[in-house]
């Protein structure tokens, strides 16, 4: 056993008693309006806040040591469980990067699917966000709109991989399966009715004085804050800063769709309710493309060591037979060498960095989450500001515990 | 995915890419401080003199390379040196990554390592080091607030070593 050299533990900072108007207060880790269980450990004068310090943890479970113990593909499952609210966008990541240590060739049809099913995903992680951003502002209408939309997202993934929330529909070298017969019929039926929906939660929050005088002007982030605390995704293009991976590093043929990345100087709580809201409609738009686009062809990567045969030609052909044992029992070695997949998902920047010492179990998997480093911002985005305004401001960052503590 | 020839060593990689900004930026900077480098999986590493990682993020982040994307350590135990941080830093001009690493040994086998901090240069650094501290037991020095993050705080032990068994002690 390793002993600990004593790690300094948090002092809860005590209130000055020669100054009555200074306190502190803490909020969660069961408030109903910190998305989970964070903690901050507020510091107010008055109604002004004079900081804040995120006390995160409380959800930890070590996935990434479990990783360490897992084969290869037994991995997806457990990324799911990582940002649980855009289950697909993990799967994706964490592919994408063992498909690079492998130099897997992903068929067409697979990484187009992976697109349009990654953008669905990121249309579940904003309505999620919408829905209660605004409870949190206190407009409850919206919950039960956006939830109603996205009832019909999970449904679309029930369909597609067996499951709602966990799909763990991509696969290292492809997908689990075709996708089922009229699965694309319903995508497109929806995406023909969400751009109203949508139209509907802006009519009931973009001209609303209350919802408007909650957000203007409220947790400014400044492009240079932004870039230095390692901010990504919507608030930091919120912020004036034009980066978008789909777009600059594309991965799994982003580059052959064509979408216009929102961005907003302003840098409030309401342009980052302005970014996502406009990126809700981009990515119906590449959902319409990969549609009307979609490529045929086979949904996994010519690779008998590495993806598991078809059930008919496993029972049938004595090879395919050996390698689906294989797989199973004895997974499949990865070349030595290490690799980092960025991609874009609902929260920001995303990144898998994946260790390989040659065998057929990881030898490090980390784990980038936005917003792990966003939360970080929180007390520049905070400071100065009402103490009211604390939960508009954490609402806007559109955090997931999950991802913060793994 | 086609990907690019691989390339392995410091001389190689200085060689093949003399253009590459993030070279050149060493290369002014200070060229004894880099120990290593490779370029492979289309991915381009520096290894850095354990002393100068501070001084060489300077350098890169003059150089263009203006993010701090992601941050971790990785223990290679039994091996020496044991500890390998990797930096991952993200060029929003060039729209392209390099990675630094630094490799660290424990001074004794009750003595964990210690290496600079980079939140001076990137104050986004700082929960990331954090974790490191908390699950690998590496220390930062000029860290402002260095306390474990995910793990409570009076845990015993760093549990992304790998001499820390994946169920914890019983």
């Amino acid at each position: 056993m390793i002993e600990n050299p004593g790690a300094p533990v948090l002092e809860l900072p005590v209130a000055d008693s020669s100054d009555p108007r200074r306190m502190v207060l803490n909020m969660g880790p069961q408030h109903p309006a910190t998305h989970g269980v964070l903690r901050l450990v507020v510091e107010i004068d008055g109604e002004v806040i004079t900081s804040v310090r995120p006390e995160i943890g409380y959800l930890h479970t070590g996935i990434e040591k479990t990783c360490e113990a897992k084969f290869y593909q037994q991995v997806v499952p457990l990324t799911d469980r990582v940002n649980y609210l855009d289950p697909l966008s993990n799967n994706l990541c964490y592919c994408l990067a063992v498909e690079k240590l492998l130099d897997l060739e992903i068929p067409e049809r697979a990484q187009w699917i992976r697109v349009l099913l990654t953008e669905l995903s990121r249309l579940n992680s904003h309505l999620i966000w919408l829905g209660t951003h605004a409870m949190d502002i206190g407009a409850l209408t919206v919950f039960l709109y956006t939830f109603r939309e996205r009832e019909e997202i999970l449904r679309l993934f029930e369909a597609v991989a067996g499951q709602r929330m966990m799909t763990s529909y991509f696969r290292i070298g492809g997908l689990a399966m075709e996708p089922p017969l009229g699965f694309f019929d319903r995508v497109r039926a929806f995406m023909h009715i969400l751009p109203e929906k949508i139209d509907e939660y802006s009519n009931l929050l973009t001209a609303n004085p209350i919802f408007m005088n909650r957000l203007k002007g409220v947790g400014y982030l400044s492009a240079a804050d932004a870039v230095a605390l390692g901010v990504t995704g919507p608030p930091l293009r919120a912020s004036g800063v034009d980066i978008d991976l789909r777009r600059d590093m594309p991965y799994s043929s982003y580059e052959k769709f064509q979408f216009n990345v929102p961005i907003s100087t302003v840098g409030d709580t309401w342009a980052r309710y302005e970014v996502r809201l406009v990126e809700m409609r981009e990515s119906i738009k590449i959902i319409q493309q990969a549609l009307d686009g979609m490529p045929s062809g086979p949904v996994k990567a010519d690779a008998p060591k590495v993806v598991l045969p078809d059930r008919e030609k496993m029972k049938t052909e004595m090879e395919a037979l050996i390698h689906h044992f294989k797989i199973v029992t004895e997974g499949f070695d990865v070349p030595a060498g290490e690799v980092y997949q960025g991609i874009e998902c609902g929260h920001g920047q995303m990144g898998y960095y994946v260790v390989s010492d040659g065998t057929a179990k990881p030898y490090r998997v980390h784990m980038r989450y936005p917003s792990f480093a966003t939360l970080q911002a929180l007390e520049v985005m905070c400071k100065g500001g009402l103490i009211a305004d604390l939960v508009a401001v954490v609402g806007s960052i559109d955090i997931v515990l999950g991802e913060i503590d793994r | 995915m086609p990907q690019a020839p691989t390339l392995s060593g410091r001389e190689v990689v200085l060689g093949a890419m003399p253009q590459h900004p993030a070279v050149q930026a060493i290369l002014n900077w200070n060229s004894a401080a880099l120990d290593h480098a490779k370029f492979d999986f289309g991915e381009l590493t520096f290894t850095i003199d354990p002393t100068q990682i501070r001084a060489a993020c300077v350098a890169v982040k003059d150089a263009g390379y203006n993010f701090f994307e992601d941050m971790t350590a990785v223990d290679w135990f039994p091996a020496s040196p044991r500890f390998q941080l990797s930096y991952h830093i993200l060029s929003h001009a060039y729209k392209e990554r390099i990675r630094l690493r630094v490799l660290l040994d424990e001074p004794s086998p009750h003595l964990d390592p210690s290496v600079d901090s980079i939140t001076p240069v990137w104050p986004g650094a700082n929960f990331y080091e954090r974790e490191v501290f908390d699950l690998f037991g590496i220390h930062f020095a000029g860290h402002p607030d260095l306390r474990r993050i995910l793990m409570p705080d009076d845990w015993k032990g760093y549990p992304l070593r790998k001499d820390y068994p994946v169920e914890g002690y019983r």
